[in-house]
This record gives structure tokens, C-alpha cells and sequence, in this order.
């Protein structure tokens, strides 16, 4: 039996209130009935029976014309695998992980083939380092201690020039230069855990084992503005820049294994089972729960709920696995993204409107920043679409989110001085640019990157950019019950209320207006007509 | 000018003391503009760094009391004052006046002295006011007598020079009623019954007054000195700046010494003054003066002239002038700004207050008017009554205005009020103050209730400061504040009380007489009748006015002022000029200190069990910490890293690097960061300086242009084969804080040519206080209460920085093995707690069902978690943490002393003493937070 898929609901006076993540908490909000619509994402999809026998089985029978993983191996090889960091998935799933299930048994092949010299790296591209306990989460214990100790299992350096190779040119004359020891190992392999259609493909190598001097290629405004959306590489310039990229680096003779699976939407362990239900389907004790959840998250302090909420681990469980040549691959992965999280929407809509949940890729075991809560929202949700984006041009974005005027310093610390500094300067992403070098050579920052455990001075940019398909596209964006300063210096509008933002978004685009709601978490793609 | 005054005085040389005082200004002044060929001769004393002329040119004739003249006379005035002022270097409170010989023969070619210096302040030390003001004036004369023996001029045939001494009409002390004009020798002479008409009285044997003036300073001196004394300066000096280093607590107290000394000489005048029936040690020495000069000084012709309260000028040189912050212009103020909610005071009583240039004109007429030959006549032709001195029978003039044009005290309240009423001054907050009402209440009331109010502020001070919290240092700077206020008030009352409770009634005949002599013409110009004055005029659109400006009080309500003050202090901080910038590292730029790091470092490599043990133990000893912390930071650093005694160098290194990224960064303020950066953007040279250990700094090196820390001694421990490096928990020099600090920092800035005063401190801590006086250029970030209210006393730049996100943990520890939290269970516990709504039953007639069925909007306005927490889960849950927290007690009881010693300590910390094992689950290479980012 297969799965309900997703759902758009029109909205009806009868209909329950909808719930809305707000940040660190919950809360149920009324939309307007006859115009209003909430898109439900599909139930997750059935499982694989035996994942590692799936993930045996891809290596074994590769796609693309490639060979199998062990017809590749010898033993007198250099090989590397390279595998997603932190920011995937979302949150972070249950043991074992995709990426310890996949490492397994590539390692296991590789034993049995007696390869020497293996040297495993976390593909941070310019994200944070993971700390020891996610590492441990991702690879499991027995890889953790049987590499890390004796120092073969990196995170990579993107500014570590000795550790870089530089690869050439594109045709577009985009720099390509990655990490050394990937570019020189006999045998690449990468393994992705492919949470959302953006992920995997050739962006894995060129940008997670790049260098600024190389992202800063696609990662700009006019590749943003340019990706419609970057969730959808037909229609992405950030994807044809990385395909390019990647097509070079195999033409320099890295050989690539790519290997890819993607998860079904079982996002919330069974105690927050609610989350992922249809609030008309809710029983007794999932309302229960709800009250209990959101009543205990409002008496809170801020550490507790983050604390208690980022130690939730997803039941996500494998739908895939596919191996072999990267572009084929990848190609097979998409459809079971897509058959997981494609939901049908008729046409657009003059709102979207987005409840906030605590976590991005950006904030793992972390705070939201306002930076972090823009990208969420106008980086990632606005462009969870396939054709059109759901709000239509000149529309409105309203974000439920507190918005707080707080930062990690730890994690987020060039993020401090970009909200601060460049944005109390300007918002807009192409005037933005001219900031960028400065942070990204700063070396206070390129020392929290390297030696701490902080995203790179250049990555708030990114942020930014990420922005700028929104920015270009939207009216107007109105945070509902964010700090009121932290909104107006993002370049937003702050409201109250849900009802309050409503009535400041008919100003923008007319008397009523029709209403989307994207009840996410789980993911849901919207494939808009 | 009147042609019979300048006549008289034309050709006349003219000795004046006093020329820098609020009189003597205005006097100086009115002769140059009014009398054309007079030359004056001005005794000025010479300034500590400054000559006589220096000041003179400084403090007389920039003082916009000449604003008039010089308009007048354009690039003539230099010429004119340099053509006819002489001034001559000498002090009325040395024998002789200090003069040089060239001076006295100066002196003594004058034909006029005017002596109007004085110790004007009522609370001036009794034996400077024994100087001045009693010994003065006959100094003054002794030192004409001595010039004119010198023969610096031919006695015979020339008249004898005119000595005006000024005094003051308050030599009449507490009399009750009309005061005469007369001399206290004459009254006692002529009648009987002088205490009914007249002055104090009392029979005073001067020679032992001033023998006793003279005793009592050396006696307070000694005094002061007596080892309790001194404990006692240094305790408040102590409890002011608390570990702030022993020079400045020295210097504190030094000072606390002397104010003592000071004060106890007031109160010591006060006291005597007041037993002889003197309000206070001015009159007291103000009439002694006068004695002694009539007494001793029969050589000469003497006049003196006793103005009342003297205020702001009602014409000349221009209305409202005004010099110094006099007597009832602080009083005004404090009103003003709501701060006297009352005041003593006898609501019918005359306040005698005389504007100056009516002080000055009379002086003008009494000096042109001239003294009598020997033989009787008067040289002055005319119909008056008015008669000159002769040597022997000095002249006294009252210059007040009490009897003949009184202003009571509540009229003068009344015009005060409503003035203010329609003139507020405006709080910080650009609000208008309203003015209280004064009830004037029985004699002493108001002093009393001042002093109740003092000793409870300072009461309120002492507890906040026993409280070691920050961010009472607000409340207490406030409090601070208000006890000042309330002090200034109280001293006020003391001081002018007696002049608003006074009853004597001033009697101005002569003076009256000696206007009827005058020409009209001059009567016009001069205008010393007191009847000219319309009070409700002069108060409210010349005294008032003047006042207000001259006190730069907010007269609008704007609100700008404290904001314009703020950036220019901060562009003043981050001008390019700034050389050196200078920062403090905790409590600064961290909300972090040394325990923080030691309990993650130590705690490192012990597991959950052990560190609990560990921290338990360290809270023990947390007392013992604090108060010496308190006493001494540098004691309290030296003891506190002894605990390091025993740690692995490599394992410290290696650790401070996660400390700091995966804690401290945390607790870091970035606003402080960002402003170190910008400083060395700026190309400023930055310093981080800092009394924590070197390798907990080490990850800073690259934010600033150098680190100066302190440091661990190591040593070379064998064992098992191989030598380890471990500390011995002795530092390597004198740990960088408190004065050591300071003089660390001078020595760098010598080192590399820079200026001290061009340079910029950042620091939190009153210990840093030494460092923060030495730059030029200080500032307070999130100043303790003790550096606090020295920043609010100073008016130094101040800023208050934030973490990044409230609730970073104090006193977190590294990762347990295989880098798990302490937390997990808890939180994972926590989870089902919220999740599950202990639902365990879900029989579905909760009553947080209820709750969802209402409307959306109405919901999550209650904190309380809903009925279906109330349930056995939780009961099994809270029991289960009793158990626990039972069982943790009865370990640590079983652990005895809570030592920590048998167990694996890696790190060699953690422990309780005796060596440390090595050991422990760690492996080379296995970094905590992951491994390095690699190739």
C-alpha cells in the first residue's frame, strides 16, 4: 500500500486552526476560511526493508556505466570518502545514520580488497566543524575510533592552501580547487544524504570540498537571482556552475564514486508524532500533546527549549540508495526526492505564509539568528517549488518566528558583525557583495572557522544571497511576534499577530487576498502550475 | 562719573588686596572704567606654577566682569590695564605680606589700601581663617606702618594713606535687632549697655585664639595620624575601591586623612565660633579681625566697611554679574532642581543680601570721601554728617540693605518659587522639575531630618557593597548619588542656616550720610541707597536669570545632552590620535573568570561521576575564593592556580583551545570583539592584558597586536619511561593585574614611544583602577559597583556589552568521553515530560483537552503546563530524582573530605592532592571536539 500522498486543503469555517511552528515553540492560528489553503506534505514513504543490504546492492550494481565499487578498489590505492556534515538531515536522524550505514560497507569492501590508505573527511565546505559527538552521531562509534584517533578522519579546510588543489578553470572561467587529498586519491567517494532536490549531484565534490576562492563562483547575487529555483537544477544557475565544476574535475581524472540516498519525511519521533498529523486527523492524545508541548515550551527559558528541542533525533528512515556515476545517480535520486516530498499546487498565491521551526542546516544544536531566520524562510521555504514559485510576484511572505536579537557566538560569530555592520547598512544582496572580501579574509574569523567550531567570516553573505530570489520576487516579508529591531534591520516588517500581518499584507497586494500556508516540517516541494 | 569723585581720586594710587575675589574684581574693574588717572597697585598671591602677573591676567581681567571695558575701549584695554594696573606678588596670610622690599616701597607710596581679601567660605579650616581673616587686615596695616618707617615717602605734610578694610555686617553675630555701625571697642566705651544696641560682645583674648587655632591643627594633624585613625582611612579607602591595589587605597586614604582634617578644622572654628556667639568661623575671624586692626593700628585712618550678603549686580558693570559660585547660588540650584525639599529658616526674617556694584560704589565713595586731618575738620566740604577717620578713630559703614529696604526670607521664597515655577530646570529626562514647597519648620528640624536621611543612604551604601553582585552597581552609584545630594543639602543647612535664621537688623546711618555727601551727579551714578533696589525685579529678572546661566543648569528639555555626551566620548575613544588601546580580558570582553576555565580544563578528562564530585568540591571552597578574591586579586590569582600544580602542559594546550571555542567564545560579548577589531582597523595598536594564564589566551593572539598574561612555571616530570612537561601551579612573575598592571603597561607604551595620555583602557574591575587612571583616555565596561561609582564620580566614558545570546552557561565542562554532554538523560526525560503530556493513562478526559476546544486566540495565555502533567509519570519521575539526588549525598559522604584523589585524573587536576595517575580513557590525537580540520 503506498503512502497518502500530499494534500492542499482549502480552507472552510469548519476547518481546525493549523498549527504553526514559532520558532521554539507552537501555536495554532486561524486562517481565513474560503481564500485560505495549507499544503499538507505526502506521509512518509515505506522504507527499504534492509538498508544495508540496499546500500550493498548499489555498490554492487552501479548506475551511469560504472563499475562496481569493488572492481575499483586495490590494495595499493589512495582512497577517500567524503561524506555530508552537519547540515544534513534535519533534524538529525536516529542511529544509525545514512552516512555510517553507507561508510560500513564501503569500508568493508575496501578491507576486503586490502586498500591501506583510507582517510575519511566531513565535506564542511565552508560550514562549521562538527564536534566530536556529531561526528560520533554520523559515523557511528566503530568508525569514529577506528579513524579519528590515528588521525584519518578529517574535516575539511577551506583554508588550509597546503591541503587544496587547484583544478583549473570552466569554460565560464569559474576557479575549481578542492581538497588535496580528494583530488589526488585514486578513488573519490562521496556520501550524501540528499534531504532536499538542492543536495547531491556534482554540488557534493565542487562545493563541499572547495575553497572560498572556488564557492564564491556560484555562491553571489547574480547566480541567485538567476536560480528559479535552486531547488530545481534544470532551472538553476548555482547547479549549472557546479556541474560545470564537476564535469571538470572528472575531465582531471578525479575519479568520483558517487553515493547517494535520500529519506522518507519521518521527521518527529513518536512523542512529537503530532507534528507530522493533519490537525483534523489529531486524537486525543496527540492534542494532548500539542498542549503539552506548547504550554511547556512557553514557560521555558531560552537554553532549556533549545536544549530539549535540538536533542531530538528523527526517525528518518532510508527510501534509497542509489551509487555509480554522478550525474546518473543523481538524476535517480531526484525522483525519489520528488516522489517523497512533490505535492501539486494550482496555482499561485498573493501570501505564503511559513511557522518557523527551531532548526535549519545553519543552527544545529544552536540558536536562530535574524540572518538564519530570513534565509529559512526566503531561502529555503520560498523556494521549495518546481516551475513557479507558490506566491506569486509583487506577493507576500509571512514568517511566524521570534526573531530574536541573539547570535551563537560561537558558530555565528562574522555573523554578529554583518548584522551590525553591513546590514545596518544596506539589505540589499548586490549591494551587500562589496563587504565580502574583508570578511572573508578576515583572520579572526578564519581562525574561529579553522581551529573552533564557527562558520566562515564570508558565510552570513551567503545567507544573504540565498535571500536575493525572494527579495527580487516578493512585495513584501512580515515577521509575525519577532523582535521588533531585529525585523526592521533585516529590512522586514514586524506584526503582532498573524491577523495584523494579513491586513498589513492586503496594503501590498490588494483587499482578499488568497492565502497559502506551507505546513512544514516534514518537507513538502510544491509543484506549482 | 561724577566730577567730585574722580576729582578726589584723580592722581590717586590705590593698594588692593583681594583683586581676584568676587568684590575685588568688580572694584578693579569700576575704577579703571570710571576713574580716569587712578593707579592701582594689586597684591596678587603667586600660584603654585603660576606668577602674581599670571594670575592676574587670568583671573581678573579675562573675567567677563571687563567684557564692558574692553568693548568700550577695543585694543586700548591691554594698554590701558598694562598703563595703570601694578601688581606685586604677596600673600595677607604671611607676616609683612610677603612682600619683596621693591613691593613695600610700592606700598608705601600709595595713598589708599583697600583690603578686601578674605576667607569668604563659611566653612573654611579655623586656622586659614585665623590667618586671613583675623590677621589679615592688621597686616595689611602693619605693612603700610612698615613702609611708611622705611620712608619710602615723607611723613609730614602728607596725609596718611586711607586703610578700607572690607568686612562683613555679620560680625554682629546672633544679636537680635538693630546693629550699629560702630566699632565692638567703641560700643563696650561709649555705653554700658552695648549688648542692647550692638555686636557680640563677649571679651575674647585673641592672642590665645589664634594660639588655640594653631594648637588645633597640630593637634588634628597628630591626631589624624594615630594608627586607628589611619585603619580607619584605609578601611574606607578599602570599602570605596576595594582590591583596586595598595597604592591607590593608599592615596585614598591619604586623602580621607586630610578631608578629615579639614573637616574636623571646620567643625573645631564652627564650634569655638559658635560658644562666643558667632554663627561661624568667617564672622568669628571676621570680628576678631576687626579688633585687632582697630586696636593695634591707631596709626592710621581706617575704615571699615561691612557689606550683608553680597549678590550679583544689579547695574554695574552689567546686571546679573556674577563671580564664583556663591552663597545662595547653590542653594538656589538644589532648590531649583527639587533636591532642598526644605530649608531652615524664619519665614518673616531679612535675608540682607546687597547687590556688588553697590558694595563697590560705596567703597568708591568711602576712598574718594577721604580721611579727616588730625585736628578734626573734615577734608570733604558739604552739609553731611558723614566724617572720615582719623588714625585712632576708625570709621565703620554697614552696606546692607535690611533696615531700610528689607526682603523677608518668604517673599523671597515666594518670588524664588514662582520664578522657578515659570522657569523650570528640566531632569534628564527632559522632564520639568517642580519646585517643593518649604513649610520652615522650628529651628534645626531641617538639619536634623537631613542627618537621618544621610546616615540611612549610607547604611542602604554599606549593605549593597557587602553584596558581591554585579549590576547593583547602578543601584548603588544612584544611591551614591542621592547620599551626596542629601550631604550637600545637610551642609548647606549648617552652613547658611544661621544666615537665614538671622535677627540682627543692620542699621546703614553712616552709610546714608555718606551718600547725602555725595555730589547729585555722583548720587546718580553711584546709587548705594539700598531704596533703589525693587526687589521683585532683581530677584526675578536680574539674580535668577544670572544664577541659572552661571550654573549651566538644563533650562531646556531637550534630552540630547547625555546621547551628544556619549558619542563624543565615543569618537573621542575611536579618534585615529589613540595609540595604544588597552584591554581587559575578563569581565571585559568575556563574562567569564579563571574559575570558569580552571573547572573545564580540570574537569577535562575526569567522567561524570568524578566531576560532579569535582565541582562539589570547588563550591566548598567557594567562600574562601570569594573573600579573597575580594581582599586581594593578586593573592587570590596566586592561590588559585596552585590548583594547577600537577597539569599536563600538552593536555592544558591542547584543552584551552576547546575552552575557548566551545565555551568562552560563547560567554564572549561581541560588541567587545567587534571594537577591539575596529581599534586595530583603525591601525591602533591593540593589548590584551589579562591575569589569566597564558595557554587559556593563546587562541586570542591573533585579535590582538600583543598579550601580556601570567604564567605557569613547568617542569620536567619522568614517569613510565618517558618525560613529561607539567606545571607547578607557581607563576612565573607577578600576575599582570592592579598596579602591576599599570606599571606593565607604561613600561610597553615606553617602550615603543607612546604617550600614556594618548592611550585607551577597556577594563571592568575596580582593580583595574590604577591602570584605568594612567591612560589618557579610560573606559568602564560593565563596571563592577565600585569602579562604577568611580566612573559616575569621574564622568568617564562608560559602555555596556551583552553576550551574543543570554543563558551561555557559567562553569560548563568539556565533553564527557566520546563527547557527550553531562545533560542527556535529563533532557531526554524532559522530552517525554513535554511530549508525552503524561498522557501515560490517554483516557481522554483531560482536562488539557478542554482547553484546545476553545478558541485559537484565547489559548497559551496560561503559564501552567495543563492537568496532564499532574500524573503518575511524574510521580514516578520525581521520585526517581530524589532517589538520585540521595544517592549522589550518600557518595559524597562515603568520598569523606569529597577528595577526588583515588580516582583517574588524566589531566593531573581534579584531584585533592598527592601525584596524579596517569591514565584515562583519552588517546593521543583524540582531540574532544572532533578532530583538526585536516588535509
Amino acid at each position: 500500500m503506498s503512502p497518502r500522498p500530499g494534500f492542499v486543503l482549502p480552507v472552510e469555517r469548519s476547518t481546525p486552526p493549523v498549527l504553526f511552528w514559532n520558532g521554539e515553540g507552537l501555536l495554532l492560528e486561524s486562517l481565513p476560511a474560503e481564500r485560505s489553503r495549507v499544503i499538507y506534505p505526502p506521509d512518509p514513504l515505506e522504507p527499504l526493508v534492509d538498508p544495508v543490504e540496499a546500500v550493498r546492492d548499489a555498490l554492487l550494481h552501479p548506475l551511469g556505466g560504472c563499475d562496481p565499487l569493488p572492481t575499483l578498489l586495490r590494495p595499493d590505492m589512495r582512497l577517500t570518502i567524503a561524506f555530508d556534515d552537519v547540515s544534513l538531515p534535519l533534524p538529525p536522524m536516529q542511529a544509525p545514520d545514512n552516512r555510517q550505514l553507507v561508510i560500513e560497507e564501503v569500508l568493508d569492501m575496501a578491507a576486503q580488497a586490502g586498500v591501506d590508505d583510507v582517510v575519511i573527511i566531513a565535506a564542511l565546505s565552508l560550514h562549521r566543524r562538527m564536534t566530536e559527538a556529531e561526528l560520533r552521531h554520523a559515523l557511528g562509534q566503530r568508525i569514529y575510533e577506528a579513524f579519528a584517533p590515528s588521525g584519518h578522519l578529517l574535516q575539511h579546510d577551506a583554508e588550509d592552501q597546503e591541503a587544496l588543489a587547484f583544478i583549473g578553470k570552466t569554460d565560464q572561467g569559474e576557479e575549481v580547487e578542492i581538497s588535496r587529498r580528494a583530488a589526488e586519491s585514486d578513488l573519490l567517494v562521496y556520501v550524501n544524504i540528499n534531504l532536499v532536490p538542492m543536495d547531491g549531484g556534482h554540488k557534493s565534490v565542487a562545493t563541499g570540498l572547495a575553497s572560498y576562492r572556488s564557492v564564491r563562483h556560484h555562491h553571489n547575487p547574480a547566480t541567485m537571482l538567476a536560480s528559479r529555483s535552486f531547488m530545481d537544477m534544470h532551472h538553476s544557475e548555482l547547479h549549472s556552475s557546479n556541474w560545470r565544476m564537476g564535469r571538470l574535475i572528472r575531465e582531471s581524472g578525479v575519479k568520483v564514486f558517487q553515493i547517494e540516498t535520500t529519506l522518507n519525511t519521518n521527521t518527529f519521533p513518536q512523542q512529537f508524532a503530532f507534528l507530522q498529523k493533519r490537525e483534523w486527523e489529531w486524537r486525543v492524545r496527540d492534542r494532548a500533546s500539542f498542549v503539552a508541548a506548547s504550554r511547556g515550551l512557553s514557560v521555558l527559558g531560552d537554553r532549556a527549549k533549545r536544549a530539549i528541542l535540538h536533542s531530538i533525533r528523527a526517525p528518518h528512515q532510508m527510501t534509497s540508495v542509489q551509487a555509480g556515476e554522478v550525474e546518473a545517480v543523481h538524476e535517480a535520486t531526484l525522483a525519489n526526492v520528488f516522489a517523497q516530498q512533490l505535492v501539486r499546487v494550482e496555482g499561485q498565491t498573493d501570501i505564503l505564509t511559513i511557522g518557523l521551526p527551531y532548526i535549519g542546516p545553519y543552527n544545529v544544536d544552536s540558536i536562530m539568528n535574524p540572518i538564519l531566520v530570513a534565509v529559512m524562510s526566503l531561502g529555503y521555504f520560498f523556494n521549495m517549488y518546481r516551475g513557479r514559485p507558490v506566491v506569486r510576484e509583487g506577493g507576500v511572505v509571512i514568517v511566524r518566528h521570534p526573531t530574536p536579537w541573539a547570535f551563537h557566538a560561537g558558530h555565528h560569530p562574522s555573523y554578529i558583525d554583518f548584522f551590525e555592520e553591513v546590514l545596518a547598512e544596506t539589505t540589499d544582496p548586490v549591494q551587500v557583495v562589496k563587504y565580502e572580501e574583508a570578511y572573508a579574509t578576515d583572520p579572526w574569523y578564519r581562525q574561529l572557522y579553522r581551529k573552533g567550531h564557527a562558520y566562515h567570516g564570508v558565510h552570513p553573505f551567503y545567507m544573504w544571497y540565498w535571500c536575493a530570489h525572494a527579495l527580487d520576487h516578493l512585495g513584501a516579508v512580515i515577521v509575525v511576534g519577532g523582535d521588533r529591531r531585529a525585523v526592521r534591520r533585516l529590512g522586514f516588517k514586524a506584526a503582532s499577530t498573524l491577523e495584523d500581518a494579513l491586513e498589513m499584507a492586503e496594503d501590498v497586494v490588494g483587499r482578499e487576498p488568497t492565502i497559502t500556508h506551507m505546513r512544514v516540517p516534514p518537507l513538502v516541494m510544491a509543484d506549482v502550475e | 562719573m561724577s566730577k567730585r569723585i574722580a576729582e578726589s581720586l584723580s592722581g590717586k594710587r590705590i593698594f588692593i588686596t583681594g583683586g581676584t575675589g568676587f568684590l575685588g574684581t568688580a572694584l578693579v574693574e569700576r575704577f579703571l572704567r570710571t576713574v580716569p588717572d587712578v593707579e592701582l597697585v594689586l597684591l596678587v598671591r603667586s600660584g603654585q606654577r603660576t606668577s602674581a602677573a599670571v594670575r592676574a591676567e587670568r583671573e581678573i581681567f579675562r573675567n567677563d566682569c571687563y567684557d564692558r571695558l574692553r568693548s568700550e575701549l577695543g585694543g586700548a584695554f591691554d594698554a590701558l590695564v598694562a598703563d595703570r594696573v601694578q601688581v606685586v606678588a604677596g600673600d595677607v596670610s604671611r607676616d609683612g605680606l610677603g612682600l619683596e622690599p621693591e613691593a613695600l616701597e610700592i606700598l608705601g607710596s600709595c595713598d589708599i589700601a583697600i583690603h578686601s581679601a578674605a576667607a569668604v567660605a563659611f566653612d573654611s579650616p579655623l586656622d586659614g581663617a585665623i590667618e586671613v581673616n583675623l590677621l589679615g587686615p592688621g597686616r595689611v596695616a602693619g605693612a603700610i606702618t612698615k613702609a611708611l618707617e622705611a620712608g619710602a615717602r615723607p611723613q609730614s605734610g602728607i596725609e596718611l594713606p586711607h586703610l578700607i578694610a572690607v568686612s562683613t555686617a555679620y560680625v554682629a553675630g546672633t544679636h537680635q535687632g538693630r546693629a550699629e555701625e560702630i566699632l565692638w571697642a567703641d560700643a563696650i566705651r561709649e555705653t554700658k549697655a552695648a549688648r542692647t544696641h550692638t555686636t557680640v560682645t563677649t571679651e575674647v583674648d585673641i592672642d590665645a585664639e589664634i594660639a588655640a587655632a594653631r594648637r588645633v591643627r597640630s593637634d588634628l594633624e597628630a591626631q589624624s595620624r594615630s594608627p586607628v585613625r589611619l585603619q580607619g582611612f584605609s578601611k574606607e579607602a578599602r570599602r570605596e575601591l576595594g582590591s583596586a591595589g595598595m597604592h591607590v587605597i593608599a592615596e585614598r586614604a591619604e586623602r580621607f586623612r586630610q578631608d578629615w582634617v579639614k573637616r574636623s578644622l571646620v567643625d573645631a572654628g564652627r564650634a569655638r565660633a559658635q560658644s562666643l556667639g558667632w554663627p561661624d568661623g568667617y564672622a568669628f575671624t571676621k570680628a576678631l579681625g576687626e579688633r585687632v586692626l582697630a586696636a593695634d593700628h591707631t596709626d592710621l585712618p581706617i575704615s571699615i566697611v561691612r557689606p550683608s550678603i553680597i549678590e550679583s549686580a544689579l547695574e554695574e558693570p552689567y546686571p546679573g554679574w556674577i563671580r564664583g559660585f556663591r552663597m545662595a547660588e547653590p542653594i538656589i540650584i538644589s532648590y531649583a532642581r527639587g533636591l532642598l525639599r526644605e530649608f531652615p529658616g524664619i519665614a518673616e526674617g531679612v535675608i540682607d543680601v546687597v547687590p556688588v556694584d553697590m558694595v563697590v560704589s560705596a567703597l568708591l565713595a568711602v576712598a574718594a570721601h577721604g580721611t579727616r586731618d588730625a585736628d578734626g575738620s573734615d577734608r570733604s566740604a558739604g552739609g553731611s554728617t558723614y566724617s572720615g577717620p582719623v588714625p585712632g578713630h576708625p570709621v565703620v559703614i554697614h552696606v546692607a540693605t535690611g533696615s531700610r529696604n528689607p526682603l523677608r526670607y518668604s517673599r523671597l521664597f515666594e518670588m524664588v518659587r514662582d520664578w522657578f515655577s515659570e522657569h523650570p530646570l528640566y531632569d534628564e529626562q527632559g522632564q520639568p522639575i517642580q519646585v517643593p514647597q518649604w513649610s520652615f519648620p522650628g529651628h534645626g528640624e531641617v538639619q536634623g531630618q537631613l542627618r537621618r536621611y544621610v546616615t540611612w543612604l549610607g547604611a542602604a551604601d554599606r549593605l549593597l557593597g557587602s553584596v558581591p553582585v554585579r549590576g547593583v552597581g547602578d543601584l548603588r552609584s544612584r544611591i551614591l548619588d542621592r547620599r551626596g545630594l542629601a550631604m550637600r543639602a545637610l551642609s548647606y543647612a549648617e552652613l547658611y542656616g544661621s544666615y537665614t535664621e538671622t535677627e540682627a537688623v543692620f542699621d546703614v546711618s553712616r552709610l546714608m550720610s555718606l551718600y547725602e555727601s555725595l555730589d547729585p551727579e555722583d548720587r546718580r551714578q553711584l546709587r548705594f541707597d539700598p531704596l533703589v533696589i525693587d526687589w521683585a525685579s532683581y530677584v526675578s529678572e536680574v539674580h535668577l536669570p544670572s544664577v541659572v546661566t552661571h550654573a549651566r543648569a538644563k533650562t531646556t528639555p531637550e534630552r540630547s545632552r547625555a546621547s551628544r555626551r556619549r558619542d563624543r566620548a565615543t569618537r573621542a575613544v575611536l579618534s585615529p590620535e589613540r595609540k595604544l588601546v588597552v584591554f581587559d580580558w575578563e569581565g571585559t570582553l568575556i563574562a567569564s573568570n579563571v574559575i570558569d576555565a580552571y573547572v573545564w580544563l580540570a574537569g577535562q578528562s575526569l567522567d561524570a561521576p568524578e566531576r560532579m564530585r569535582f565541582i562539589a568540591r570547588l563550591a566548598m571552597q567557594a567562600p574562601r575564593l570569594w573573600l579573597l578574591d575580594k581582599r586581594d586579586r593578586g593573592d587570590f590569582l596566586r592561590a588559585f592556580y596552585r590548583s594547577y600544580d600537577g597539569a599536563r602542559v600538552a593536555e592544558m594546550q591542547r584543552g584551552s583551545w576547546e575552552l575557548f571555542h566551545q565555551h568562552l567564545l560563547e560567554r564572549s560579548y561581541p560588541a567587545g570583539i567587534a571594537r577591539v577589531r575596529k581599534h586595530r582597523e583603525m591601525g591602533q595598536r591593540t593589548l590584551l592584558v589579562t591575569g589569566a594564564l597564558d595557554f587559556v589566551v593563546e587562541p586570542l593572539r591573533v585579535l590582538f597586536d600583543d598579550v601580556i598574561s601570567a604564567g605557569l612555571q613547568l617542569e620536567d616530570v619522568a614517569g613510565n619511561g618517558a618525560t613529561v612537561q607539567r606545571y607547578n601551579g607557581r607563576l612565573t612573575g607577578i600576575p599582570p593585574i592592579g598596579e602591576a598592571r599599570a606599571l606593565l603597561v607604561a613600561e610597553y607604551a615606553r617602550e615603543r614611544g607612546i604617550e600614556l595620555s594618548e592611550a585607551v583602557a577597556y577594563a571592568d574591575s575596580v582593580s583595574d583602577l590604577p591602570l584605568l587612571e594612567a591612560v589618557g583616555y579610560p573606559v568602564v565596561v560593565n563596571g563592577d559597583q565600585r569602579l562604577a561609582a568611580v566612573a559616575s564620580k569621574r564622568g568617564w566614558h562608560t559602555e555596556t556589552w551583552k553576550m551574543g545570546a543570554p543563558g551561555a552557561p557559567w562553569l560548563a565542562t568539556a565533553p564527557l568521553a566520546g563527547g557527550r554532554r553531562l545533560r542527556p538523560e535529563a533532557v531526554r526525560r524532559a522530552i517525554d515530560l513535554l511530549a508525552a503530556g503524561g498522557l501515560a493513562g490517554s483516557d481522554g478526559s483531560t482536562g488539557a483537552l478542554g482547553s484546545l476546544r476553545r478558541p485559537a486566540a484565547k489559548r497559551g495565555t496560561s503559564g501552567r503546563a495543563g492537568s496532564g502533567i499532574r500524573s503518575e509519570r511524574v510521580r514516578r519521575l520525581y521520585t526517581a530524582a530524589v532517589q538520585r539526588g540521595l544517592k549522589a549525598v550518600a557518595t559524597l559522604e562515603a568520598g569523606g573530605t569529597l577528595r577526588v584523589g583515588r580516582s583517574r585524573t588524566p589531566s593531573g587536576l581534579g584531584r585533592g592532592g598527592g601525584p596524579s595517575q596517569p591514565g584515562g580513557q583519552g588517546r593521543a590525537g583524540d582531540t574532544p571536539g572532533g578532530p583538526e580540520r585536516g588535509r
